[in-house]
């Protein structure tokens, strides 16, 4: 049986295939209620990763003509990502359970072989509680990584910190 | 309701660890946290389509304008199937590399070589429904780079592979055989797997070579395979 090719990193110049609208979920008219999710991407040294590519999915709602469901966003100067999509719903978790409203994230960058892949969470969603990935992670300031917190109306802000204090929960994926 | 089929975990040595002391650029951005085991939900298990529609096609990339790039050029063919065999029908393939002379279209690239006006470098194709591409384009130069003295990258071209989840994204790099600086190269050898590592260089194609026009290589890409029934909780 063949098995997986390798991956390797996307280096330095992969802005190449960068489409800034890519950043934009509802540049296709989709319906529903507008949120921009952003966040600073920070290495193990506090510096920012300026040469980041942010990548997003989302399983609701549901991808088609006019809702992608995917977006890419190259992090700025300040290691700033930002993506302007539509709220996802909560999805069908593994068994009967159900999962909380929540973003797919990769993350890829020079220095990243394999990317790395987190979720981004809204804070003041009740079903956080029930969710069946953030109440695997016992340590409540590491599960704090992965919520969004309000950062002005329509506007959530999740920073990715790479390693050290504060190091983003990533998941095998 | 039924649960999503998992994806396959990575089988072990073949693909590249997060921290490689030999590739510095890891250093200060690799997780020294253990990553977080979870099994593959519809986030995972489904992912984005594309259609050539709404994100046309560049296949050749060795004109801009009606104008030839400087170099070699080269046709890459091959085939994208899963970890079962299957085609992977209908996905996008994004590529990009240096031109003939080792250096990027791109502000940041400030080597001492030449840019090339009728080069950009970016190309997209569509696998067909037997999970065949192919491109056009131009060999791409060696470069060098901060790693460590003398370092250089060999020739390669960057790819980018959706597949049918989130879950088989797949950033890769496709390498020329015959190539000196691959036992050299940190990020080649960052795979701990020999044969693995080797899949990575694309293979001197007879068929895939056109007459009198261009040389032709054929890389064949595997995305993951799903698990063979529905994990059980």
């Amino acid at each position: 049986m063949p098995i997986a090719t390798a991956a390797q990193t996307i280096g330095p110049y992969w802005h190449l295939i960068e489409y800034p609208e890519f950043a934009d979920l509802t540049r296709f008219g989709a319906e529903g209620e507008k949120v921009v999710l952003t966040g600073l991407v920070i290495d193990g040294d506090g510096a920012p990763v300026t040469d980041g590519c942010i990548e997003l999915w989302q399983a609701s709602p549901a991808a088609g003509a006019r809702f992608p469901g995917y977006g890419r966003s190259a992090t700025d100067a300040d290691g700033r990502f930002r993506f302007t999509t539509v709220k996802p719903g909560p999805v069908p978790g593994r068994g009967n359970t159900l999962q909380a409203p929540h973003f797919a994230i990769n993350i890829l960058a020079r220095g990243i072989l394999t990317r790395l892949y987190t979720r981004a969470y809204f804070e003041d969603e009740k079903l956080n509680g029930t969710d069946p990935l953030l109440t695997a992670i016992d340590d409540p300031a590491r599960r704090a990584t992965l919520l969004a917190r309000p950062d002005g109306p329509g506007i959530w802000r999740m920073d990715i910190r790479l390693q050290g204090d504060g190091e983003t929960v990533f998941i095998e994926v | 309701m039924t649960d999503v089929t998992p994806f396959r975990p990575a089988v072990a040595g073949s693909q590249p660890p997060n921290d490689s002391p030999e590739y510095g650029s890891t250093h200060k951005r690799h997780p020294k946290q253990a990553l977080v085991a979870f099994a593959h939900t519809v986030t995972e298990a489904t992912g984005p389509r594309f259609s050539p529609a709404q994100f046309p096609a560049i296949i050749d990339i060795s004109t801009v304008d009606g104008h030839a790039a400087m170099g070699e050029r080269i046709i890459v063919r091959g085939r994208v199937t899963d970890e079962d065999g299957r085609p992977v029908p209908d996905t996008m393939i994004e590529i990009w590399q240096a031109n003939a002379a080792g250096r990027y279209h791109h502000p940041r690239d400030q080597h001492d070589a030449p840019l090339d006006a009728h080069f950009q470098g970016a190309g997209r194709v569509f696998t067909d429904a037997d999970g065949w591409y192919q491109f056009t384009s131009i060999k791409p130069g060696a470069y060098p780079w901060r790693n460590h003295f003398n370092a250089w990258r060999p020739n390669h071209i960057h790819y980018s592979l959706f597949g049918s989840g989130f879950a088989t994204r797949l950033i890769t790099q496709m390498y020329f055989p015959g190539d000196p600086l691959l036992e050299l190269d940190p990020v080649f050898n960052t795979v701990p797997d020999e044969h693995a590592r080797k899949r990575l260089v694309a293979k001197f194609d007879l068929d895939v070579t056109r007459p009198e026009w261009a040389l032709g290589y054929r890389f064949d890409v595997v995305l993951r395979g799903r698990e063979a029934t529905p994990m059980e909780e």
